[in-house]
Order: structure tokens, then sequence, then C-alpha cells
């Protein structure tokens, strides 16, 4: 390691990368960072920035809880342009059946120490008068947090810096793995460890990782402070949105600090171009006011698509990679690389120092993909 | 807010000013199916609705052609067309709804904004774009014995200066960067406003350097042949030539160069069946915009051999775009008009010194928030395109604000 230019180069200066950035050099190591364009220009630039408690599986819960304590920690650092906010998750119950999935996660948030509410109709009407009339209850997530991705990486490679990574931007890398990143220029970098944190292009630089595009579109509002409050979900998200299949929609609105409204959520596989797709954003837009139908009066000032890196299981490569020791993933975050990159950090540089992790790494061990794949 | 108003044409012209008023009228003669759409109450643009073109033969003219439209032409006033719902199809918005408007062609005659460049103090009340300011002296702003100064570059400058006279303003003094104060081309036109603007301090290789007051604008600091003078003012009015809007024509996939929808003879843009006719295609005022709005109006009816009659008309009005474009570049001290603290963005209040930290457009979207307010960068998008370099993000739909309902 000590003949290498760098202790660590990091492919990708997205929030996952910049956390890395951060966390590598806090441990002392030599640190440079790469990336094609400039800092949270890809998923970290579309994404909402809602640092989300989910349980579709222990392991997300893990990763997600211990990642927004993380943030939480955070906050006194963060500076006033990432607009850190704790405004609350609402989960959105329609009908009986989505309510029952309300009384569950109430029992397995409460079981595992998240303070949760279950709101009756009348709760939920008074916490977000602009619903519509006639849902049958939600499940508030008192400790969820909205921030702006782009100046939360901004900040987190700020620090490094400081702490003497070396960040270049601008620069495309052809080759990364065997200890070494190859440019498009033909310069060669050494490192000790090399780490893919590409996000959605993760797997067009390490063969033989399963990383996919997801497309996602978002529109945002003019400003309507206090239009909404909290950041409000249907729970029939996790029935459509995760759905591998085809392509869906889903409720998914948030409240920004400017008070301007943030609506999602697409999600599409198969879609590489960038161009807003009008069917989906109308089947996107139509979903949100069936929910909310005061939004269709606001004004929607922009949208925009972005990639998420999904993998087969829904949960993130941190660790290894099975045929290079010298190379280490950080990447298929699917819609939770804001939330999880402080966590996916910790127990990368964990694992790699030999410190003991907070959280196990194993449910995200590259590794563990050949074992699910069989199951899939 | 249904969608189920739909129009079908064999004609569609966006905007409707002298380019799209021309385009409408000669492809109506024609005999064919004819829209017009355009986002203010009522036709003339810019130019001839705000009675910016001033000359008496600027306003027989608006006249004239206004009165050649027929009345088949079906005309959609306070229309914004925000999106296209599919090819051949485009979604535009009025204050009930939405409307898919359908075409066989179209034209786009979507003019030009004014310029502004940042300089200290320019986001003072009573600060304003000239044409803006003409415009609101139009719609009833008193301006009866107010002192103004008039600064900046473009071809608006004298012919607000002008008509602020006329209205009764103390037009305090009129400072050009350009080297020569004229309006190029129209020895006659130039004669009319210099005689008009007779006694009026007028200066060249001056600019406005900051703008000064407590709760408005009391003063402006010129430079002023490499010194600095202050003149007290109750309004500023200032515009750095005009910027072509191409947001529609990109959203449709029009090849732009330089800043300009690139057309054919026939006013083709790089899309087949969409036409571009006036300022997109070049900033060429008035006459330029009436000849090509109405060769783009003739070829999209189908009636090439008539439209080809007009070529040696526009040859000539090309000659003084040409001019144009010398005469009011911009010179580059104007880059360091403004200091650190200087609001560049005004929509999301962005300082001039966070944006030099910035490596592009997007990065400064992203990491500033500048560019991501109501006017969606129209204003600071093109500032800083001459400040930094920066090259202008892809179009979006929507390109004009639009209701949540009327996009889903």
């Amino acid at each position: 390691m000590s003949t290498a230019a760098y202790d660590v180069v990091i492919v990708g200066a997205g929030i996952v990368g910049a956390a890395c950035a951060d966390e590598f050099t806090r441990r002392g190591m030599r640190v440079l960072v790469l990336d094609r364009d400039f800092v949270g220009s890809g998923a970290t630039a579309a994404g909402m920035g809602h640092i989300v408690v989910m349980d579709d599986s222990e392991a997300q819960f893990a990763l997600t809880r211990y990642s927004q304590q993380l943030w939480k920690s955070l906050r006194p650092q963060l500076p006033d342009d990432c607009e850190y906010e704790q405004c609350g998750t609402i989960w959105v119950a329609a009908d009986e059946e989505e309510l029952e999935e309300v009384r569950r996660k109430h029992a397995y948030y409460s079981q595992r120490g998240v303070p949760v509410t279950v709101l009756d109709p009348q709760a939920l009407r008074q916490l977000e008068p602009n619903l519509r009339d006639g849902l049958s209850g939600g499940l508030l997530v008192e400790e969820d947090i909205v921030l702006y991705p782009p100046c939360a990486a901004r900040f987190l490679m700020e620090r490094a810096r400081k702490c003497g990574a070396q960040i270049r931007l601008g620069v495309t890398v052809t080759h990364l793995g065997q200890g070494f990143v190859r440019l498009s220029d033909g310069a060669e970098i050494t490192a000790g460890i090399v780490v893919n944190a590409a996000g959605a292009w993760a797997a067009e630089l390490t063969g033989g990782i399963e990383v996919k595009k997801r497309k996602g579109h978002l529109v945002i509002t003019d400003r309507y402070a206090g239009f909404l409050r909290h950041q409000l979900l249907e729970l029939g998200y996790l029935k459509s949105a995760h759905s591998v299949a085809s392509d869906s929609v889903a409720f998914n609105v948030q409240p920004r600090r400017t008070g301007q409204i943030l609506i999602g959520s697409s999600r599409q596989y198969g879609a590489e171009h960038r161009e807003v797709d009008q069917q989906i954003l109308r089947r996107m837009l139509r979903r949100a006011q069936e929910y909310v139908p005061g939004l269709g009066a606001l004004s929607a000032v922009r949208t925009w698509t972005g990639f998420r890196a999904t993998t087969p299981d829904k949960l993130p490569l941190i660790g290894p990679s099975t045929g290079d020791k010298s190379l280490f993933l950080a990447t298929g975050h699917e819609g939770l690389g804001i939330t999880t990159s402080l966590a996916t950090a910790r127990i990368l540089v964990d694992a790699i120092t030999g410190a003991k992790p907070e959280i196990l790494i194993e449910p995200y061990l590259p590794s563990r993909a050949a074992k699910e794949s069989v199951h899939a | 807010m249904s969608r189920d108003s739909e129009s079908r044409f064999d004609v569609l012209v966006i905007g409707g000013g002298p380019a799209g008023i021309a385009a409408a009228v000669r492809a109506a003669e024609c005999g064919v199916r004819v829209g017009i759409v355009d986002d203010n109450p009522a036709l003339g643009g810019q130019i001839w609705r705000t009675g910016l073109g001033n000359a008496h033969s600027d306003d027989a003219k608006r006249k004239m052609w206004s009165s050649r439209l027929p009345p088949e032409v079906m005309a959609f006033y306070g229309t914004r067309v925000f999106d296209q719902a599919a090819a051949g199809k485009l979604l535009a918005e009025d204050a009930d709804g939405v409307r898919e408007l359908c075409y066989a062609n179209l034209v786009l005659a979507t003019g030009a904004r004014e310029r502004f460049l940042p300089f200290p103090g320019w986001t003072l009340p009573n600060v304003m774009g000239a044409g803006g300011l003409q415009a609101m002296v139009k719609c009833g702003l008193p301006i009866r014995g107010k002192r103004v100064v008039i600064a900046g570059t473009g071809p608006l400058l004298l012919a607000v200066a002008a008509y602020l006279q006329k209205q009764g303003a103390e037009i305090a003094f009129i400072c050009e960067p350009a080297g020569l104060v004229r309006y190029p081309g129209k020895i006659s036109e130039g004669l009319r406003l210099k005689k008009a603007l007779a006694g009026i301090p007028l200066a060249t290789k001056c600019w406005p350097v900051a703008a000064h007051g407590a709760q408005a604008l009391e003063s402006v600091t010129i430079s002023r042949a490499g010194k600095k003078e202050n003149v007290s003012c109750d309004c500023l009015a200032c515009g750095f030539h005009l910027v072509p809007n191409t947001e529609l024509q990109a959203l449709l996939g029009c090849r732009i160069t330089g800043g300009y929808v690139q057309v054919d003879e026939f006013q083709q843009t790089s899309v087949s069946r969409i036409f571009c006719a006036g300022e997109p295609t070049g900033i060429g005022g008035v006459e330029s915009a009436l000849v090509e709005g109405e060769i783009a109006g003739l070829a999209a009816a189908g009636q090439a051999a008539r439209a080809r009659q007009l070529f040696g008309k526009r040859r000539k009005t090309r000659r003084f775009t040409t001019i144009l474009d010398q005469a009011f570049r911009l010179r580059p001290e104007l880059k360091h008009l403004p200091s650190a603290e200087t609001i560049v963005c005004r929509c999301e209040d962005v300082s001039y010194s966070r944006l030099q930290e910035q490596q592009s457009w997007r990065a400064a979207k992203l990491h500033t928030r500048c560019g991501m307010g109501l006017c969606q960068g129209r204003i600071c998008g093109p500032a800083t395109e001459f400040l930094f370099g920066w090259k202008q993000d892809s179009v979006r739909p929507p390109i004009f604000p639009a209701r949540v309902a009327s996009m889903g």
C-alpha cells in the first residue's frame, strides 16, 4: 500500500462517494476522489433527500435506521443550505388493508425503538388538511428527515478536502481495479484500495455486478408555505413501486423548507434516456392529485429525471468485490442513497480498518449476490 | 381543467408579434386553417403592443398587418404553450384550463426578451428594463416629471428614451457602452430620434456601475470615458440588448447554434414542418421579423413559390441583423460590474461570489439554486452565460410554469 500514490481512490463524487471520502480521511488515509462531472451531479442531484427509515427487510431497517442516527448527529455541523428539516413522514392508508399495514409497521418500528404514532382519519386530517377526505388513517414516523442532497454532498466533500482528501472533477475513469484507476487520457493512478461509488453507472466500470438503472421523475412547484407539513407516502408504495416487472408510480410528496412541494415518484426499468416521459409524468401527477386534490391548482416550475442504482434484492452492495481484493463497492442504493450514505461509509471503512462496526456488514456484501440469484 | 378542448390546424403560429401576425396573415391567404397563440391578452408582441417601435411608420404597419388578419384565424390570447403532448400536439394553458393544440405545420415566432446584467444595486426598486419601463408607462405608471437615466445597449434604448420624454419624463442621461450611438442602418429613423432627444446628455463608452438608494433608487454611478460620476434619478431604465426566446424550439428538438435557431431558406428549422421567424433566428427588428414571418407562413401553407418571391426582401433586412449584432456586442468591461455581494439570481437571491466557485450552469443550479426560481433562469441564465461562459442546460417541460392539473 505504501508504494501506491493514494491509500484510497474513490470513483464517484455523489453522496456515497462524498461520505466515503469523509470517513476514510477521518481515519487518516490518503484519499483521492474522481468524478466525471461535479460533486453530487448524478442521483444525488435528482433525489428527494428523504432520510427515511424503511422496513422491507431487517437489513434495510438496520442500515436506514443507523444512517438516520448518523445524520441526526451530523446536524449541528450541516450548513444552512443543506435545508435539514425533521418534518417526519406520514405513511397514508387509503383503505382497511393499508391500515393493517399501518398497524404492522407500528409494531415493527416500536419494537425497534423508532418513535411512531398511529393516526386515525381525524388526526391525519388535522396534521395534513390538504389530504383528501375518506382516507383510513396513517402512521407518523417522527424522526424522518428531509434535506437538500447536493449541498449535503458538498459539505462532506469539503470536510474531506480540509482533512487532506484530493478531489478531481471532470475526469472520466475508463478502468478501475487491480490496484489502479485509468483515466480517459490514459493516465493511471495507483491505490491500495479502489472504491467503486459510481452509482447507477457502477456496472459499467466493474463487470459482473448486478446494478441496473431505474429511472425516476420528479416535479417541483412554486412556493406554497404550509401547504404540506410532512413527507407523505402512500402505503400502496410498497405494492406498486417495488414491483420489478413494470413501470410504476406512487404518491410521494415532500414539503421543502422553501415552501415548494416536491412531487414524486416514478420507477422505470430499461429507460436509459434522460428525457421526461409524458405518460409516466402524467400518471405520477394524477396519482398525487388523487391524494392531495389541491395540488392541481399549484404551479409546477420544473421537472427532471434521474437514475437510481438498483440491485435484485433491493439492498446496496457494500464491501470487497468478489474477484479483486483491492476493489471495494459502495453502490446499488436504489432510492435510499441519501439516507444510507453515512452508514455505508462507516461500515465500509470499519470493515477495511478492522474496526468494530455498529451494524453487521454481511447483508450488504457483494458476495451475497451469487447466493441471492439462486432464489431470484 | 380537462384536456377535452382540442384544436387542429394546418398552420399553427406561436407568438403574436410582427413575425407571428405576418405568418398567420400569409398562411390564411392560402385558404388553410390557421391558429395563432400568444401569452398576452392581445396580439402585437413586445414591440407593437407596448409601442416600442414608436415611429409612425411602425404604427401604420401594425394597423395594416393586424387588419389583414382574417376572422377565420382562430386566436388564443393569454395562452401559454408549456409542453408537447406528442409529435404534432402542443399543450397550452390559459386562465381556465389546458388545451391541446394539434398542427400539421408549426411557425414559432417567439420573439426576444431583454438581457439584464447584474451590477451593484440593480435589484433596487425603480431599476427596470428599458422595454419593461416603457410597457409599464403604457399601462399607466406615472412618469411625468420623473428623472430617468437610460443605460445599456440595444436597438430599443433610444426609442424608449424618446417615448418616455414624450410622456413627460425628464431624461437625465443616456449612456451607451457601444462606441457609436446611432440607430444602425436606418438613417431617417436615427435622425428622427436624434432630433427628438436633442439636448439630452448622451455619452458613449459609458455604462452604469452601481445604483444607489435606501428604499428605492436615488442615484446611479456611471463610468464615462474611464471616470465615474454620479447622476441622481428616480428611475433607471437599463437593458443589454436582447435574448431570443428559444425554449420551445429547443423542447421540440430544433437545432440551435450560437443561441439562434437554425433555419433553411423557407424558415424551416432542422425539424420538418416546424418553421421559425423573427428574433429567434437572429435579432433583426420589425422589418426582418415581418418578412421572415411572411415566408414562414407561406411555406408552412405549402406555397413555396410565393415564399420564394420574398427572398430578396429578406436579404436586405438581414444586413440590418448583422449590423445590430456588431453594434450591440457586449463590452468585456461589463463582465466586471458585479461585486461579490451583487445578486445575480433574483428569484433565489444568489450572489456573484457564490457563483464564482461553480464550474458550470448545472453545478451552479444544484449547489446555489441559481436559476431555480419562477423565471426558470430566463434572466440569470443569459447573464451567467456572459459573465462565466456557462452553457445553458437542456430544456425540459414545462417551459413556463404550469398548473399541476394541466400537466397531469
